[in-house]
Formats: C-alpha cells, structure tokens, sequence
C-alpha cells in the first residue's frame, strides 16, 4: 500500500507546481507535437501528456484532501493583483475526471484517428486535443473569473476544429461545428458581458475576492450584479449544454470522429458544468434574495423539461450516436435538478453525477465508435446482431447502458438515487415523478441498442462489425468497470463530491449567516 | 479632475458611440460582402478613436491594427474563395427567435446600466481596486513606464501566455481545416528565380518601387513597436500583426509564390508553435530558478533581495522575452492564415482588389 502511494505522490518540485504543470504540459508538449514526425509518434505523445496530467491531478487531489485549500500564484503575484490556481475539493473532483477521461479518450484515440483523420493532419490533430485538454483544465483549475474566460475559449477553438475534422468521413460535421463556433462565441460573450459586470460591481477579477466583496457590501442589491449572473449562467449554460441552449451538441456528437465524441462528452460539457457550480454556490451564494425565485422557477424546471423532453427525443432518433447526444443533454438536466435545490445535498448528487455521467457516456460512445472501426455504421439497425460478432465491444457497451439506465449495482442507479434524497429532502415529489419518468425513457432508448446488437438478426448484406483492438477494449473495459466497482463501492466519487459540496457552501454559509 | 469631462470630449464619445451604431445597422442591412468588410474594418477604426478619447491608447492601438488591419485583409482573402453578395435575409419578423434574444439581451443591459457607477467616476469599484493598486505598486515592483504593458505581461502574463494560445490554436485550425492549399504547398517548394514573374514588371513598377521600399521601414516599425511596448503604447501582437503585414504585402505585390520562397509556409507552420513555447519556456525558467511560473524575479536566479535601481532588471527581461514569444506565435499565425487564403485562389486579379 505504502509503495502504491509512494507512485501515486509526486516529487516535491513536481507537486509544488502541480497545478500549473496540469496547464503547461499540454500545451508545451501541444504546440512541439506540431513537428512530430508522424501520427503515430504524435499519439504517444497526446498519451504521455495525458498520463502525465493525471498523475498531477491525483497527486493534487491528494494534497487536497489532505491539508485542505491549494493557491499557485502565477508570477508569484498575490491575489487580487495576480491570477490564481486555486484548488479546493469541488475542482479536485473536476481534475480527477477530467484528466482521467482525457487519458482514457487519449489511449482510445489511435485507430480510430487512424481511420478517420487524413495522415498529414493527424499530427496537428493531437496538438489541437492535447490544447483542448489544457483549455478545460484551466477551467477547473482557476480562481479568476478572466482567466477563466481565457481558458473557456482556448478549449472552445480547439473544440470546434476537432468537430469539424469529422468532415473526413461525413461532411455534416462542418455545418455542426459551424453552429457550434456561432452558439459558442455567443455563450462566450454572454460570459465576458457578465464577468465584466462583477468587475464592475467589486473591482476585482478573483473569484474569492468577489465573493467576498459581494457578501460584505450586500451587492445582492445591485442590478449589476443580478445582470452579471444571469449573463454568467446563459453563458456557461450554453457551453454546458442546458436546456434549452444545448441545440449545438446533437449533431457535433453525432458528426464529429469518434474519438472527438467520446473525449467531448466526458470532458467540455463538465468543465462548464463545473464552472456552472462555481459561480452559483461559491462566487455568488444561493442564499442571495434574487436567486432563490431564479433557482426554484427557471432552473428547476428547465432541468425537468431537458430530462422529459430530450429523452423522449431520444427514443426516436435512428442515428445511435443522436441517441446518446440526446440523452447527455437529459444527463445535463439531471445535474442542473441538484444544482437548483441550491443545497449541499443537491450540489453532491449533481457532481456525483456528473462523475458517474463522465464513466458511462464515455465508455458509450468508445463502443458506439468501436464499432465504426471496420464499417460504417451509425443506424441503430445496423447493429442488428453485432453482439455475436464483438462480443467484448457490446459487453461493455451494455454495462455502460445499465449505468446510464439506473439499474442497482451500477453507479447510475446511486447518483440517482441521490438526486431523489435530494430533492424529496426540498419537498419536491414531483422531481421524483421526473426522474421515474425520465429513467423509464432510457430504458427505451437504450434498450432500443441493447436488443439490436444482442437479439435481433443480422441483415444481409449488413455492414460486417469486428471486434476491436485492444487499446480500444482497455479504457473501454475500464470506464465499463467502474460503472460496476462505484456501484458497489461509491465511497470515492461521492467522499469526493461531498467534500467538494462541505467545501464550497461550509464556508460560505457561515459568512451570510454573520452578514445578515 | 473634473476638467476630464468637459463638455468636447462627452460630445466626440456620443458622437463616436452613434456612428459605430450607424456602421452596425447598416452592416446590418448590406448584401454585398465586400461592402460588409470595408464597413467592419470602419467600425474598427472608429472604436479605435473611440478608445482613444476614452484614454485607452494600447486598446486603441490593438483594435486598430488587428480589427481595422489585418482582420480586414484576411476577410478579404477569404472572400475571394466565395461569392460577393449574400443571400437576401429573411423579413425580420420571420426570425422572431434572434430578435427575442437581441430584445432580451438589450432589456437586461439596460436594466443593469442603472445601477453602473456614473461614467469615469473616482470612487466606482473598479478605479478604487485593483486598478488603483496597479497604478500605485507596479512603478515599485515591475518598474516599466507603461502600467498596461506591467499589468498584461507581468500581473496578468498567465492571461496573455493564455491569449497566445488562442491564437495558435486558431492557426493550428485554419491549417487543419483550410491548408495551405494544394496548389500554396506546390507553390512553396518553387525555388525559381524572378524571370518567372517577370510578365507583371510593367503594370506594377511603381508600386514594386514603393514597397520596396516602405516593407523593410514596416518590419523596422514592427521592432520598434515590440521593444518600445513598455515605454509606449504597442507590445507583441500589435508588432506581430504589423510584421505579417509586411510580408502580405510583399506577397500582393510581387507574387504569392516570391513571398512563400522568402518566407516560406513551414516556417509559419513551426514558427507558430515556436512562439507559444518560448513564452512558456520563459515561464519555466523562472520555476526552475525557484520562483513559480512567470515570476520574473527569477529569471535569473532566485532575487538577490537587494534594491534595484532606476531599471528593474529581471522584470524587464522577462517582459521582453514573453513579448519576443508573442510576437512570433502572431505574426506566424497570421501569414499562415493569409497564405492558406490565398494558397487557395487560383491567382489575386487586380479587378478582384
């Protein structure tokens, strides 16, 4: 035990600058990958950058829980002046899963950019992922609503080429990421507008500083500051996919290479939806007098409508991959349910989930694009019988189904679960009548896969499926499993996803109970 | 103070603040694209001076050259690949969605303006915070004249390291998505002498003559503005947009193919990359030193504790050396952009300009 923990635990030096290491090794390593002589070695790198980053985001979470709140000076500038990294246990949850998913994605990545990506881009590709991963890092890691900014948009450009580099194999995936680049920016700008706002209202950038700031002048008062979060939340509200701001993510799941879906789908939507976290609970505090009527009368029940409305729109999509996207914006309003209680119980279901979302949708798509590796397949008919020919791949696809179901044993089951304690704890029956009804629709809509590949018959002169290879099968076989292991054993996510809850709101309740 | 507002400088900032309105709508209005292009590159150079009168010379600076220049060449490079008018729009009731959003945007900044601190008042939030801790301290710690250049290449360099990605990331897309063209990357392993465009000598001599002369005087002009950045306004991208004007106009003058043999795409493509890791690699100087990342002070080993003099050295330097890899990731970024442009049209008309 002493010898895995000696592994796990950084060198001094390394673990001193940890958190900016997380940031400027991707990019670093980013921007040479540029020369890399082939894809190949260009793959290596993107999976040494990655394991390299998780490595960090272990050890930091570790340095976290055990001596509490972390705080990198950039420049060695103190706060407010300079910019800070500052990490407490709500972002070392964020790190972990997306550093994690990053390696998991990073490892899958090769045959299928092998098949998808034209060979004299493919090492560009990996400098655009490997920019990506650094952009959504930052996010997660940063005190400074700016820098937060600067990060939002270095992930989002390098989102958006990567969605367009789809078009190699289906030409959509141009107009997708062009929607997507126009309702991005617009959620960008929606962000500088109201970041610009706080500024204007406290003075300052760091998000602790402006918390503080607000809580001592009771700037709830001001309309400036009530403006500033409502541009704030459409803002990250539109990177995070919630409904109704989540038209980009159907077709750019759908159309953008394989690797790029399952990378995206476990990493961007949570890095915003982490940000989301942020702004509500810790800068400002869901204890304002404006925003209770905001989250009980437009959050709440814009969550209810996206788990209702796009699972059912799931159910009917032929497309598996239009499924899977529908269901992440359903997953999303799933999240948002225990944001909007604004409570610490509903704050831990709503990351618990989002641990849980990352594993299962992530080891979703990594099977749905497994099995595009030999043929071209994306109809939920074309996966008639393809359980018998790849066995291994649609295993691990109906774990993963089960997840996101909410079957018992499974991690989906407990986050659920959770979010129910939750919101019944409010008094909200009705949010469980949501959740009942909206777990029933993605009985169906993954049901739908589930009963094609295993029981229904191969159709003549049907694409042929394969099994995949084994770099496919590992992280794949992986997220499968620990859909099952926090099935059983939710101890870390959900330790995780409470401490993170303790950290943000222990300490700001005190502050408004003493202001008040 | 109070002479800041005199009655003149209020009129030219409503005044300004009308016509970019006036550009807006009818930008809005326009089909023709290239009247739309020439119309943004107005509306850049009217914010400049709007930015101007408003004090705010270094954003003024950077609208100008990045929003009025080079933005405007390389719309007009990419519309060279497509057509010249755009689709008749819809009436504007048929798109009631964006105008609820347009509508809904504008009632929630208006409601905000009431509560905003009056217009360059002393005691608002921002000018009593961090701003005025900036002007007081960064004379003391950072000690270059120009307090923007200290606030976005010191206190907020992590900020600037990060725009410097964006616009590397956004060169990295234009060569993944557009290339440098087929027919740019044959063009570039061209190594013939100038008898082979020798057909343009007579319709272009004098304006071969001028450039030849005025393109080194541009570069020369771009150095300056990238090493006088802490003393005056300008700094790395505002000299690494002026120096890709330089060779885009080198390009349009004497030919696609003469501009890519002097500078030829690859150093582009590496460049790019070069700048982002230089601004890094300073960073990580200052971390191996001891110091956290861009920490200056320790650029040269850990901070000797004594008072520097007239100059803060270490500061200094390491402003430098950022701004040195700023101005390459730009300026590599920005030809690459332009000649994956113009790598794709068959040949630049002279009726097309």
């Amino acid at each position: 035990m002493t010898m895995l923990a000696d592994l796990v635990i950084a060198p001094t030096v390394l673990a001193m600058h940890a958190p900016v290491l997380l940031v400027i090794a991707p990019l670093l390593v980013g921007a040479a990958t540029v020369l890399a002589p082939s894809g190949r070695f260009a793959w290596y790198m993107a999976v040494a950058t990655s394991a390299f980053c998780l490595w960090m985001g272990i050890s930091l979470a570790m340095e976290v829980s055990q001596n509490g709140v972390v705080s990198y000076h950039m420049g060695g500038w103190a706060p407010p002046r300079g910019i800070e990294f500052r990490i407490d246990a709500l972002n070392s949850l964020a790190v972990v899963i997306i550093s994690f998913m990053g390696l998991m994605s990073a490892i899958y990545a090769q045959p299928a950019v092998e098949r998808e990506i034209r060979i004299e881009k493919r090492p560009m590709f990996y400098t655009a992922y490997q920019t990506c991963l650094a952009g959504l890092l930052g996010i997660v890691l940063t005190g400074d609503a700016f820098n937060l900014f600067v990060f939002l948009e270095i992930s989002s450009i390098a989102t958006y080429v990567l969605v367009a580099l789809g078009a190699g194999r289906d030409r959509r995936a141009l107009t997708a990421s062009f929607n997507y680049l126009i309702l991005g920016t617009i959620g960008a700008t929606f962000f500088v507008i109201g970041v610009g706002f706080l500024y204007a209202a406290t003075g300052t950038l760091n998000m602790a500083d402006m918390a503080r700031i607000m809580e001592a002048d009771s700037l709830h008062h001001s309309r400036v500051v009530q403006a500033g979060f409502g541009f704030i939340v459409v803002g990250l509200g539109l990177k995070a996919a919630m409904f109704p701001l989540h038209q980009w993510l159907p077709p750019a799941y759908a159309h953008a290479p394989s690797f790029v879906t399952v990378f995206l789908s476990s990493t961007a939507t949570k890095a915003a939806f982490y940000a989301l976290a942020r702004f509500m609970f810790s800068v400002f505090d869901p204890t304002f007098s404006f925003l209770e009527p905001v989250f009980l009368y437009v959050l709440a029940p814009l969550a209810a409508i996206a788990m209702l409305a796009c699972s059912f729109q799931a159910v009917f999509q032929t497309d598996v991959r239009r499924i899977l996207a529908y269901s992440s914006v359903a997953q999303v309003g799933y999240m948002l349910l225990g944001l909007a209680t604004g409570t610490a119980a509903g704050l831990t279901a709503g990351m618990f989930h989002m641990a849980n979302h990352a594993l299962m949708k992530g080891a979703l798509f990594m099977a749905v694009g497994a099995a595009a590796l030999n043929a071209s397949v994306w109809k939920v008919s074309h996966f008639n019988g393809a359980a018998a020919r790849a066995p291994l791949t649609f295993t691990g696809l109906a774990v993963a189904g089960f997840s996101l179901m909410g079957v018992p044993l499974t991690a989906g089951f407990l986050s659920k679960w959770k979010l129910l304690e939750a919101t019944l704890a409010e008094g909200w029956w009705w949010a469980a009548v949501v959740i009942g009804i909206s777990s029933f629709l993605a009985l169906f809509y993954v049901g739908r896969i589930m009963q094609a590949a295993f029981f229904a018959k191969a159709e003549e002169g049907a694409p042929e499926i394969k099994e995949a290879p084994f770099v496919v099968l590992l992280p794949l076989w992986l997220l499968a499993g620990l859909n099952i292991v926090f099935g059983l054993n939710p101890s870390l996510p959900l330790g995780m996803a409470e401490a993170g809850a303790r950290a943000v709101l222990g300490v700001d309740l005190n502050i408004s109970g003493g202001a008040q | 103070m109070e002479e800041q507002f005199v009655p003149s400088v209020l009129i030219a900032n409503i005044a300004l603040m009308s016509m970019l309105g006036v550009i807006t709508i009818a930008i809005i209005r326009m089909t023709s694209l290239f009247g739309i292009v020439m119309l943004s590159g107005v509306y850049s150079l009217v914010s400049a001076a709007w930015f101007q009168a408003m004090d705010a010379v270094d954003v003024s600076f950077t609208e100008a050259a990045v929003g009025a220049g080079i933005s405007t060449a390389l719309y007009l490079g990419a519309m060279l690949l497509t057509v010249r008018k755009a689709k008749p729009t819809k009436g504007i009731l048929k798109r009631w969605a964006p105008l609820l959003v347009v509508i809904g945007t504008g009632s929630a900044l208006l409601y905000a303006s009431v509560d905003l601190p009056a217009f360059g008042s002393l005691d608002s939030p921002v000018n009593t915070g961090v701003g005025m801790q900036y002007m007081e301290v960064s004379p003391k710690e950072v000690g270059t004249p120009n307090v923007v250049t200290a606030v976005l290449a010191s206190y907020r360099g992590f900020d600037t390291f990060g725009e410097t990605v964006v616009v590397f990331i956004a060169g990295v897309a234009v060569i993944l998505l557009i290339g440098f063209g087929e027919r740019a990357l044959a063009a570039s392993n061209w190594r013939g002498r100038e008898d082979d465009d020798a057909q343009g000598d007579d319709s272009h001599l004098i304006l071969r003559v001028v450039s030849k002369l005025l393109i080194p005087l541009i570069v020369l002009y771009a150095f300056y503005v990238h090493f006088h950045g802490e003393y005056s306004p300008g700094g790395g991208f505002q000299a690494g947009v002026i120096f890709a004007v330089a060779i885009m106009l080198y390009s349009l003058i004497f030919g696609l193919k003469a501009a890519m043999t002097a500078f030829p795409p690859v150093w582009a493509r590496v460049g790019a990359a070069m700048g982002v890791a230089i601004y890094g690699l300073v960073g990580v100087i200052c971390m191996l030193n001891g110091g956290r990342f861009l920490d200056y002070d320790y650029i040269f080993g850990p901070p000797s504790g004594e008072a520097h003099g007239h100059h803060n050295w270490p500061q200094i330097t390491g402003i430098i050396g950022v701004e040195v890899g700023v101005v390459v990731a730009v300026a590599c970024v920005m030809i690459t952009a332009f000649y994956a442009f113009a790598g794709r049209t068959p040949e630049i008309r002279d009726e097309d300009w």
